[in-house]
């Protein structure tokens, strides 16, 4: 009955965690252990007492991204047992919680692996890539202050509605992490969809889509092959379909290109 | 010392324009040649950074985040106010306006407020415009909901996760002028000093999160868009990085802080589980929309709810006492934030709280499946039930959902005057980080409004008026104070690792917050807060003896960052109570016991208390000096406010 399940038994687990003191160094992954994990921690917390644990002992904690812990920031990025956010679907890693483990598990822990991400340290990567990415084109160029009444740009509540659902992506780089070609495709799809279904985008549509995806292969991201992983792991639900969009929205820009270049 | 908020003379409705007319203007081609720092890229910060370079500043945006779009923003969940009156049912400025002074319990500015009611409407069209995917209508129009507080429908919203729309709004324009080079972006940077040249704000001091290096960086202005404190209490709805590091050093440097202990307590969060919890999650207050608030009749039946005898949909009709609508008929279980908080609280001390701790009320929501079905229900809030199973492993569909109140937003902050300057002269205050617009309680949905108000629609104005009056020559880091500066943050990481104590940052942190939501939370007494007092000094002077980190300052290294958080932290909680021991009377979410109705609403002092708090930094262990600014209130009139 209450958040605490009275019957729930604590838990002592093997954890195979990665280390890397930092970008430059060599990794490698080391066994800890912890014990009394409550079935109602998060992830996170279960990690918490591990660092506590450490630095009671005076060894370096383990350094792993997370700020909100309620799934919406993307900052929290671990690879857990071989997949993007571990065994729960449509979780970020804050929002999985211990009582989808069992007791004597042993869990291993990576960060997202793939080259466009290099390892900051331990359990944290460089995710700045995303970030270069929507400044090749992620957005509607208006200033503030001129914009019309909001109710001016009518938007049917389908289109709305599909547009919103692109745009939830937290851009935390799960797809990336379960891509065997480490492709970014879902991550740019989701803003390409969202701003090629509005009016608003409309203006900038063909350069948006050219720059965009000029900027991921530049990062050095791989191709799709269509294996649908991204979309299968993606912690928000992002749908494969925006990767069909991204590439007709592609081919018709190139097709008809207002870039002069 | 009276404090001058610089509030431009005349009607209330013509002050702005008036003001906006009244202030300096930096030529479009001078502005090229101002350096403007915003620190934070949350909605006030990012929205700021835009705006400026949009204009033709530089920028320097840092935040401590891997990327701008994961301030804590994102989080927000019901929605935005705006006053445009689309629902055609009775909204305007000034009833905007009107409902934040009187939910702040008149300890807000009138001009401000006013402000922001008016730039509320561009906010919506601004963000629109950059493609945010507000809900809609079937006709393809803006819908909206109502909120806690008010009688109108005004709030806008994209399903529960509002903030996260707004803020990538926010985010694209901030990443489209980086891309122009108008803004240079330092991410994983946390600001740990401001530094002040000749009494004005001259740049910061940071600290690289990856490499370690404490750097320094030079501008005209300085502006501080760094959130708020909540954290203070370890646990929150805030985000774990969530902290008051960088205005509290800004607070050292001269910059007075304001109404410290106004913070604001949520009602509907997911309760505690157990001692290793590490945050607090919020289930917005739309979810009162729709959701009844509830608890057993009677402690009998409670008692056996808490052993697990029953559970609760065997508790009939006649048991259960919906006490929001039994006591404020008119709004409901739509009273707001502060009330709620404080009655869920009354309920759980007369022994009729449920969950196995006793420390939670029902928010049921059986009668609106009943009546629109469950397809409807999960169209409006199916992320957040989703949100309520992960976290407590019950179907909320089915059960109704367990809340109580956590702390959420803090109203103090930064003092700052109209045009959002704190008293140092060139160091500017936006969003939650300064304590402006929401006086004692800030009513649901503003804090959206009040950030993107401050960085889209204020600060371009304001700093403008600054800097044209300071000359445009280059900036540079070679004065002493850059020096002294970076010294003092080198000097104090090394302080911290050499300590080589026996406990933890974190542990240190839990012990402050516990004291501090024990006597200075949802209820506070004079008693109480002289002994949280006396107990926050002896975590201090324990912190800088015993506390630990291991590794050092030259790489990453996530004990340092939070031990000189936690250090910081310390020292507001102390500020806090004072400013709560100040204040002999009860508003908004500041309930002194001792203060109260007989009826046990908050008893306001209007007489003596109608002023702001603004505390001034003395030096290292003196009591701080407390500035008032007195506030007047010529346009609405003070009342006890009644929600009954």
């Amino acid at each position: 009955m209450a958040g605490s399940n009275p019957n729930a038994k604590p838990m002592n687990l093997t954890l195979n965690v990665w280390r890397q003191p930092n970008r430059q160094a060599k990794g490698k992954i080391v066994e800890y252990h912890v014990k009394d994990i409550s079935p109602d921690m998060s992830f996170l917390e279960m990690l918490d007492v591990l660092n506590e644990d450490l630095l009671h002992t005076n060894q370096d904690p383990v350094a792993f991204d997370h700020d909100c812990r309620e799934g919406i920031c993307g900052s929290c990025a671990l690879f857990i047992n071989g997949r993007s956010h571990g065994p729960e679907k449509g979780t970020t890693t804050c929002q999985l919680h211990m009582r989808k483990f069992s007791d004597g598990d042993t869990i291993t822990i990576e960060p997202w692996r793939a080259s466009s991400f290099p390892v900051n340290k331990d359990l944290s990567v460089d995710r700045s890539a995303f970030d270069r990415i929507i400044q090749a084109g992620g957005y509607v160029s208006v200033n503030t202050g001129g914009a019309p009444d909001g109710n001016e740009i009518p938007i049917p509540k389908e289109i709305s509605d599909r547009a919103f659902e692109a745009a939830t992506c937290i851009g935390c780089g799960a797809c990336v992490a379960a891509c065997k070609n480490a492709s970014a495709m879902l991550f740019v799809s989701a803003k390409v969809s969202q701003l090629a279904l509005l009016p608003q985008g409309n203006v900038e549509r063909k350069t948006r889509v050219e720059n965009m995806v000029a900027q991921m292969d530049k990062e050095g991201f791989g191709a799709c092959t269509n294996i649908g992983s991204c979309a299968a792991e993606c912690p928000v639900g992002i749908s494969l379909e925006n990767i069909a969009i991204l590439n007709r929205e592609f081919l018709a820009a190139k097709a008809t290109s207002n870039n002069l270049a | 010392m009276l404090l001058d908020s610089k509030l431009p003379e005349g009607p209330l409705a013509e002050k702005w324009d008036k003001h906006k007319f009244n202030v300096k203007l930096v030529n479009p081609a001078n502005k090229r040649k101002y350096d403007v720092i915003v620190v934070g890229t949350g909605l006030a910060g990012a929205s700021a950074a835009a705006s400026l370079a949009e204009l033709g500043y530089n920028v320097k945006a840092f935040t401590y985040h891997d990327s701008p779009r994961r301030a804590h923003s994102i989080a927000a969940q019901g929605g935005i106010n705006a006053a445009k009156n689309y629902q055609n049912d009775g909204d305007s400025v000034f009833r905007l306006f009107y409902d934040t002074i009187k939910g702040g319990d008149y300890r807000a500015r009138e001009a401000n407020v006013y402000r922001l009611a008016q730039v509320s409407v561009n906010i919506i069209d601004q963000c629109v415009a950059q493609g945010v995917p507000f809900a809609r209508e079937y006709g393809g129009l803006l819908a909206n909901r109502s909120f806690g507080g008010a009688q109108v429908s005004r709030t806008f919203y994209a399903r529960g996760q509002t903030g996260q729309q707004l803020l990538l709004g926010a985010y694209s324009a901030l990443s489209r002028q980086i891309a122009y080079g108008k803004v240079k972006m330092y991410t994983r940077s946390e600001m740990l000093d401001v530094v002040v040249v000749d009494g004005k704000a001259r740049g910061i001091v940071t600290r690289n999160i990856i490499t370690g290096e404490i750097e320094n960086h030079a501008a005209h202005a300085v502006v501080l868009a760094t959130g708020g404190y909540g954290n203070v209490f370890y646990l929150s709805t805030n985000a774990m990085y969530c902290n008051v590091t960088a205005a509290w050093r800004a607070h050292k440097k001269g910059a007075y802080f304001a109404n410290p202990c106004f913070t604001q307590i949520h009602p509907t969060c997911i309760p505690v589980s157990g001692d290793y919890q590490s945050k607090l999650t919020l289930m917005s207050e739309s979810l009162r929309n729709d959701g009844r608030v509830w608890v057993p009749a009677t402690k009998e039946i409670a008692e056996r709810l808490r052993k697990g005898e029953i559970t609760a949909t065997d508790i009939q009709e006649d048991d259960r006492d919906y006490f929001l609508e039994r006591k404020y008929p008119a709004f409901g279980n739509l009273v707001p934030r502060d009330v709620a908080s404080r009655n869920a609280k009354l309920m759980c001390d007369e022994g009729r709280g449920v969950g196995s701790t006793g420390l939670a009320v029902y928010l049921d929501f059986a009668d609106i499946i009943k009546r629109t079905g469950a397809e409807a229900v999960s169209q409006k809030y199916g992320n957040l039930f989703a949100m309520y199973e992960k976290i407590t492993d019950e179907n909320p569909y089915k059960l109704p959902m367990r809340i109580y109140p956590a702390v959420h937003y803090t109203m103090g902050g930064l003092w700052v005057d109209y045009n959002l300057q704190t008293s140092v002269p060139g160091l500017y205050a936006t969003g939650e980080c300064n304590f402006s617009d929401h006086g004692a309680n800030r009513l649901g949905a503003s804090a959206l409004m009040q950030g993107l108000a401050d960085g889209y629609f204020v600060i371009p104005y304001t700093i403008g008026d600054y800097l044209a009056q300071t000359p445009p020559t280059p900036v540079s880091v070679d004065h002493p104070a850059f020096a002294e500066a970076k010294a003092g943050v080198q000097a104090r990481t090394e302080t911290l690792l050499a300590i080589k104590g026996n406990r933890t940052p974190d542990e240190f942190h839990k012990a402050l917050g516990l004291i501090m939501w024990e006597y200075c939370g949802m209820a506070r007494t004079e008693k109480g807060l002289l002994y949280a007092k006396a107990e926050i000094q002896k975590i201090k002077k324990a912190f800088w003896s015993d506390v630990k980190v291991v590794g050092t300052g030259e790489e990453m290294n996530q004990a340092l960052e939070k031990a000189g958080r936690v250090a910081d932290f310390i020292e507001l909680g102390e500020l806090m109570v004072d400013d709560a021991l100040n204040r002999n009377e009860s508003c908004g979410g500041h309930f002194r016991e001792e203060y109260q109705t007989p009826e046990g609403e908050a008893l306001r002092d209007d007489e003596n208390y109608a002023y702001v708090a603004a505390w001034e930094y003395q030096g290292e262990n003196q009591p701080e000096k407390l500035n008032k600014e007195e506030l007047t209130f010529e346009n609405v009139k003070l009342t006890q406010r009644s929600y009954k």
